[in-house]
């Protein structure tokens, strides 16, 4: 039974299309058929994260219109073959996103993937909306700032009120995942606590993504985190994190830096 | 002595009449005694010191539990001022007190009983909600208290007639007592609120004070004044 995950937050720049393709990318090496649909029309920059933005010949849209078959506009990536992309257009906008014709590709892409992952867009208006009505599986993401929590609140009382299966009086299942944390800024309490955060928002903690500039890197580059560089801390958590989604029990830790006994000496001499 | 008697006072009288009710009990009795217990519970006081005549028409000397009928209809409180068509010779009845009938009468036809609904404990007024209360949320319950199981994020709001109890932290608006109810309170686990209200009177989070917030309080109204209490 195939699962279809929203990745959403409400806010912009807190790591939604990095998270929807390093999760998928983690998911999809664990052999899991995952398809990447990026919801944010008019803006789109999965294709972008996940290096296929020259290979882009049909969107979304296309598909919805009934310009192009849904096969005509999945892209396969060439570095796993079970992670595919349905890229968002770029010319148009979200007004273009009809309840009817997302319902029509979404139940297209539940027969043939295991996981369909969209990729919302930021805010809370139509694009969001149409991005996380089919969902039966949200990851939030937040980062460890009160503007990003109050969204991501805002966020999921939307995921709990207007989604389909929220009107047939069943709950989506809700997942917290910090993104952008930075232990040293943490420690000297410049972000909010991990614990503030989970007692605000009151959904289970799937992974804490460290701040890294691999992940900027790794984007730059036009692959995911988990792909580009699959040791760096950010790729190890996001690893995890998808495990957890597969419903391993899997303890969160924040992944660091493996470093040498003498780097670490030195570092205390300088600070 | 001649003496002179003051006039006697005039007999004041006037007419006044009552509807009495005809009872006319049909065979079986237990039958129709419960079909009564049904009629009096469906129009509650309805028989209540009504003057009620018997009409023993339909019944026979032999109708079994005859003798029981007066009985039964004073237990239900029913008063009986005269009976009809009965006979006193019936063995059955030998052993009833016979009130005095009233003579004459006109019919007035059959009487149905009006149905009024047993007055049963009011309705509670408490809204109960389980979940936490997001962002964006605005409940609105003018009919009474809200219970808030979970916290009240920032952004949200809650709107009560009555008073509002949060169990968890209350980090938006808490507005208690609309429609003028200016015993309403506010009660919290943790009180951050971003703005309370009773009856129109407001503080912000700027106003509340420092003593009382960030734990258990409770909010209420003096005179014009917000009194902000810590809760035990």
């Amino acid at each position: 039974m195939a699962k279809v995950l929203v990745v959403t937050s409400g806010k912009g720049g807190v790591g939604k299309t990095t998270t929807s393709a390093a999760l998928g990318a983690a998911l999809a090496k664990t052999g899991q058929k995952v398809v990447l649909v990026d919801f944010d029309v008019g803006l789109r920059n999965l294709d972008l994260v996940m290096g296929a933005e020259r290979r882009v010949v049909f969107d979304l849209i296309n598909v919805i219109q009934g310009d192009a078959n849904l096969a005509q506009a999945l892209i396969k990536d060439k570095r796993i073959d079970t992670l595919s992309l349905l890229p968002a257009s770029q010319t148009r906008d979200k007004d273009a996103l009809t309840p009817e014709g997302v319902a029509k590709v979404i139940d297209e892409l539940r027969k043939k993937f295991d996981w369909v992952i969209c990729d919302s867009p930021a805010g809370i208006e139509r694009g969001a909306q149409m991005a996380m009505h089919h969902a039966d599986m949200a990851v939030i993401v937040t980062n460890p700032e009160v503007s990003s929590v109050r969204d991501s609140d805002r966020i999921i009382g939307m995921l709990d009120s207007t989604t389909e299966k929220a009107k047939s009086g069943k709950k989506i299942d809700k997942h917290l995942l910090l993104t952008r944390y930075d232990p040293q800024r943490a420690a000297r309490g410049d972000m909010l606590a991990t614990d503030d955060v989970l007692e605000i928002l009151s959904i289970p903690l799937l992974g804490i993504i460290p701040e890294s500039p691999d992940v900027l890197k790794a984007s730059n580059v036009g692959a995911p985190v988990t792909i580009a560089e699959p040791e760096s801390p950010p790729a190890r958590a996001y690893a995890e994190a998808a495990r957890r989604l597969l419903g391993e029990k899997v303890e969160v830790t924040i992944p660091t830096e493996r470093k040498g006994l003498f780097d670490w000496l030195f570092k205390r001499r300088v600070s | 002595m001649s003496g002179t008697h003051p006039p006697l006072p005039r007999i004041r009288m006037s007419g006044r009449s009552f509807l009495a009710l005809t009872l006319t009990p049909e065979a079986p009795l237990e039958d129709w005694l419960v079909a009564l217990d049904h009629q009096i519970t469906r129009s509650v006081g309805f028989f209540a010191g009504k003057p009620i005549i018997l009409d023993l028409s339909m019944m026979q000397a032999d109708t079994p539990n005859l003798a029981f009928l007066l009985p039964a209809l004073k237990e239900r409180g029913i008063r009986v001022i005269g009976i009809e068509n009965g006979d006193r010779s019936w063995p059955a009845v030998a052993e009833w007190e016979w009130p005095e009938s009233p003579v004459g009468g006109r019919s007035s036809g059959p009487i149905t009983a009006p149905e009024e609904k047993p007055e049963g404990p009011p309705e509670p007024t408490t809204l109960l909600v389980e979940d936490p209360v997001r962002s964006g949320q605005h409940i609105v319950w003018p009919d009474g208290d809200i219970i808030i199981l979970g916290a009240v994020a920032s952004g949200a709001e809650v709107s009560a007639g009555g008073s509002i109890h949060v169990y968890g932290a209350l980090r938006g608006r808490a507005i208690a007592g609309i429609g003028g109810h200016s015993n309403a309170r506010i009660y919290t686990r943790n009180l951050a609120a971003e703005l309370v209200a009773i009856d129109g009177f407001y503080a912000t989070a700027e106003e509340m004070d420092p003593a009382c917030t960030e734990k258990p309080a409770q909010v209420l109204l003096s005179g014009e004044a917000l009194i902000f209490r810590p809760l035990p």
